[in-house]
């Protein structure tokens, strides 16, 4: 799997408008609903969902990234929206630092395979010190997917 | 990746345990995972088919993608090596409290 196979390209979000938590998932949320990623219906429950996963645990795993997500029964594909925080967002870190790179991932309810494969894939690159540096760098939506293709062809270090 | 084995004279355990929950290790048990291991002060490492991860690093663990059914070796180096391969197993094993 690729970052490219589950980011939605309408849900790039270089400059994200909140510094705050809930308000950063209802806008990467409806970017997704947006671009089409999402119903419009099923937007309130999808924030819902999100928020209330938070709550047993942050997804704000360190190192200025979260990966807040949900697996819902409305969603028929993985679907991924990227929001980016020069200011940075309060997200209730395990480090308590502020995050600056938000993905935000919505996985089919019966597919945990593909969930964890997206995870890996998301993982695998936001582990990169390389790969969060340039995405914190980057500013509009052109240089977010040139930075997402040059990882998926593996031309990060 | 993973975090180099001190070549010294603790005690070093190995021990394999597969993931039994249906969801596998996502966010959740990963985290829970990572906590436990971080109790101990035993360097631990985690692996899978092919990658082999520091087992206190939530971004690792996350990267092993472990569903379920899948093998996880772990392997403790230090003076808590024992208890920690053998709780770190049973954690694994137990479905941490899912279905």
């Amino acid at each position: 799997m690729k970052l490219s196979d589950i980011i939605v390209p309408d849900a790039i979000v270089p400059a994200l408008t909140s510094t705050e938590r809930d308000a950063v998932v209802r806008e990467l949320v409806d970017a997704l609903v947006a671009g089409g990623a999402a119903d419009p219906s099923v937007r309130d429950d999808l924030v819902a969902a999100i928020l209330e996963r938070e709550k047993k645990g942050s997804t704000g795993f360190g190192r200025g990234v979260a990966v807040p997500h949900v697996k819902h029964p409305s969603v028929t594909r993985m679907a991924a929206a990227v929001g980016l925080s020069q200011q940075g967002v309060e997200f209730e870190s395990l480090d308590k630092q502020p995050v600056y790179s938000v993905f935000l991932l919505l996985s089919p309810e019966d597919k945990p395979e593909e969930h964890l494969q997206a995870m890996e894939v998301i993982f695998k690159n936001l582990s990169k010190e390389t790969f969060r540096r340039f995405l914190r760098q980057a500013t509009t939506v052109e240089d977010v997917t040139t930075l997402l293709d040059e990882a998926d062809n593996q031309q990060l270090a | 990746m993973a975090r180099r084995r001190p070549e010294t004279a603790l005690p070093t355990c190995s021990t394999t345990a597969t993931v039994v929950n249906r969801l596998g290790l996502h966010a959740r048990p990963a985290m829970a995972f990572v906590d436990a291991a971080s109790g101990y002060k035993s360097s631990i490492t985690v692996k899978n088919n092919s990658d082999e991860v520091d087992a206190k690093s939530i971004m690792q663990v996350m990267m092993l993608a472990a569903t379920k059914g899948t093998k996880l070796a772990i392997t403790a180096d230090g003076e808590d090596a024992e208890k920690a391969c053998k709780e770190l197993k049973k954690l694994i094993e137990s479905g941490f409290g899912e279905d």
